[in-house]
């Protein structure tokens, strides 16, 4: 590492970057978890393009091709009124995936935020975030969103805002007991020192401290928020029908358990893989950043 | 330049429980006059409250009574608009934990001057040229803290501390952490950018050798208060309180000239007393001359 030290600036930016993609391809968790997110991903934003049968999204009905069993026409078989689960997979994994980036996408911008300025100010600030999280955190997600759904109306937004409204306090904790650790050190008195505001404090010297921590959380959360975002719909407070939703399909698909097996089999494997895949790159980014403090 | 009037500061000493039971005088009426240009070393052992006075000077610590004044004014007196910071800066004892891993030496380098509204386009520029003065090459701007070693990461702090032209440098131990080897170059590069600079240093050390080679005044701390300052010759030739002699004493000798020095302290149960066997010892003496 010493002896690249003449190399011009590019060619060693370069090289940082190599290194860490090197250490990255060497780990083997970190890999297969970053495949199967990204073989997702594509999955969903490709869904009208590699679905046969994109118009069975909606509330088609076909009953002479109901409770197909899977073949080459229908990959994953079909359902009791006749649309092609595997289509209905691959959009249901669309609105899970969606549901995890809008859910993470507010939960960890407000909570890692909230963290940085309780762990950082004390006081005042801090008894009063940290109170407000305790409590947050006594609230199961699934609970919270079980009770906004009793009151308002079951639906996406309602379960979205629900789950939100919980989530950035496992963040908030996190962020605070980092920030608290670092703000202890000379470097952060240096900067204060040096006259640096505020503002550079929480978020150019400690934020950049947080970032592998963050990307870690986040990523374990998508999955744990899929779960969650399944279990929803599983119990008819999610997403509603017709729209494809992996927890729904398994729900409905479920009353036809055992004969037409595939009907709630393969749309839960599907929630499997894609939580599986979150699950094995956050553990596989902690062993690549050696971060202790993420659960 | 620099002037303390009757600095103190107590620390609360608190159980297991929170609860007050104490107070530690971590510094006690310290009274002290840097001249600009001066080299002024504060000598004590650890726990003598030396980086307390540091971080009262730089308003990391608020003093419990006394004042504070550079050039004439306070501290808190901020009224001819002159942040702090650009009068007075700290070279910390660790250039490990002072520097913060995940942003670059240039970055690193670059805070004083973005906080004090140096012009954006200028700041490559003078991050080079900074590093330059501290001696190393530009291109150390994109390396990360851990990728440097332990002088050139104190090079680097220096460089940041310089950045915005302070008159007066506050150096807590710069070099306590480093090698005996790369010690002598950061004291030489030091002693250079002050000639160059004009530069007033308050410097900390427990080292007495490297003090009284690089400091021309000297104040000695023991717990808290300072029993003795003086020129650096006349503090370490003649000392005249047995803090002094027994903190010269201890100091591994080189030459036989260093060791004839020293005064001769006498050994309890063949160890070096405490300062207050010592001074028990004195009064014993004192009292049957
Ligand atoms: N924030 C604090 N809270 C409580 N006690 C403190 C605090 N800071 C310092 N002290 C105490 O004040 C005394 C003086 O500490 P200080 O750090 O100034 O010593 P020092 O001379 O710099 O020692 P060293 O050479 O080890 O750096 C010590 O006894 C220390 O335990
Ligand atoms: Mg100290």
């Amino acid at each position: 590492m010493t002896q690249m030290s003449l190399a011009p600036p590019e060619a060693r930016r370069l090289s940082n970057a190599y290194q860490n993609w090197y250490r990255f391809s060497r780990n083997p968790t970190a890999v297969i978890g970053a495949a199967i997110v990204v073989v997702c991903i594509l999955a969903a934003l490709l869904a009208p393009f590699i679905t046969p049968y994109p118009e069975h999204v909606g509330a088609v009905v076909n009953f002479r091709a109901r409770h197909q069993p899977p073949s080459l026409t229908f990959w994953f078989g079909t359902d009791n009124v006749g649309r092609d689960i595997f289509t209905r997979t691959i959009y249901g994994m669309r609105i899970s995936l969606l549901l995890a980036f809008v859910v993470l996408g507010t939960a960890v911008p407000i909570g890692t935020i909230l963290g940085l300025l309780a762990g950082y100010f004390g006081g005042w600030t801090e008894a009063i975030i940290m109170r407000i999280t305790d409590i947050a955190l006594a609230l199961p997600p699934l609970v919270m969103a079980l009770a906004v759904a009793a009151v308002l109306s079951p639906d996406l937004v309602n379960s979205l805002l629900a789950i939100a409204a919980l989530w950035w306090t496992w963040h908030t904790r996190l962020i605070y007991a980092i920030t608290k650790q670092i703000r202890t050190q000379e470097f952060i008195e240096a900067a204060e020192t040096l006259g640096a505001s505020k503002f550079h404090i929480l978020f150019r010297e400690i934020l950049p401290n947080c970032v592998s921590a963050i990307a870690v959380k986040t990523s374990l959360d998508c999955g744990f928020v899929i779960l969650v975002g399944a279990s929803l719909s599983f119990l008819g407070l999610g997403i509603q029908p017709p729209t494809p939703d992996l927890g729904t399909m398994v729900a409905q698909g479920a009353g036809f358990l055992p004969d037409f097996w595939w009907e709630s089999v393969l749309p839960g494997l599907a929630i499997l893989f894609v939580a599986l895949g979150f699950n094995l790159l956050g553990d596989g980014l902690r062993d690549l950043f050696d971060v202790q403090e993420v659960r | 330049m620099l002037e303390l009037k009757n600095l103190c500061k107590a620390f609360p000493i608190r159980n297991a429980f929170g609860r007050k039971t104490g107070a530690l005088q971590a510094v006690d009426n310290v009274s002290m006059t840097i001249a600009p240009g001066d080299i002024y070393g504060l000598a004590g052992e650890s726990g003598s409250g030396k980086s307390t006075i540091a971080r009262m000077i730089m308003g990391l610590e608020t003093p419990d009574s006394g004042e504070i004044l550079i050039d004439g004014r306070s501290i808190h007196d901020r009224s001819d608009g002159v942040a702090h910071g650009r009068r007075v800066q700290m070279v910390f004892q660790n250039p490990g934990s002072s520097l913060n891993p995940r942003r670059t030496v240039g970055q690193s380098v670059a805070v004083p001057l973005d906080a004090h509204g140096f012009p954006r386009s200028k700041r490559p520029a003078r991050v080079a040229t900074l590093l330059d003065m501290v001696q190393l090459p530009a291109a150390f701007a994109e390396r990360y803290p851990h990728e440097l070693s332990g002088g050139q990461k104190q090079r680097v702090a220096i460089a940041r501390a310089l950045a915005v032209e302070p008159k007066l440098l506050v150096l807590d131990e710069p070099t306590s952490a480093l090698d005996v080897s790369v010690q002598a170059k950061v004291m030489d590069l030091l002693t250079d950018l002050g000639r160059q600079m004009g530069l007033t240093y308050l410097f900390i050390s427990h080292d007495l050798s490297l003090m009284r080679n690089f400091a021309r005044e000297v104040s000695v701390l023991y717990r808290g208060g300072i029993v003795e300052s003086g020129t650096s010759d006349t503090v370490f030739g003649h000392p005249s309180h047995d803090y002094t002699r027994l903190l010269i004493a201890s100091v591994p000798v080189i030459s036989a000239e260093e060791a004839a020095l020293r005064p001769v302290i006498p050994l309890i149960d063949g160890e070096l007393p405490t300062p207050e066997q010592l001074i028990a010892l004195r009064q014993a003496a004192d009292r049957q001359a």
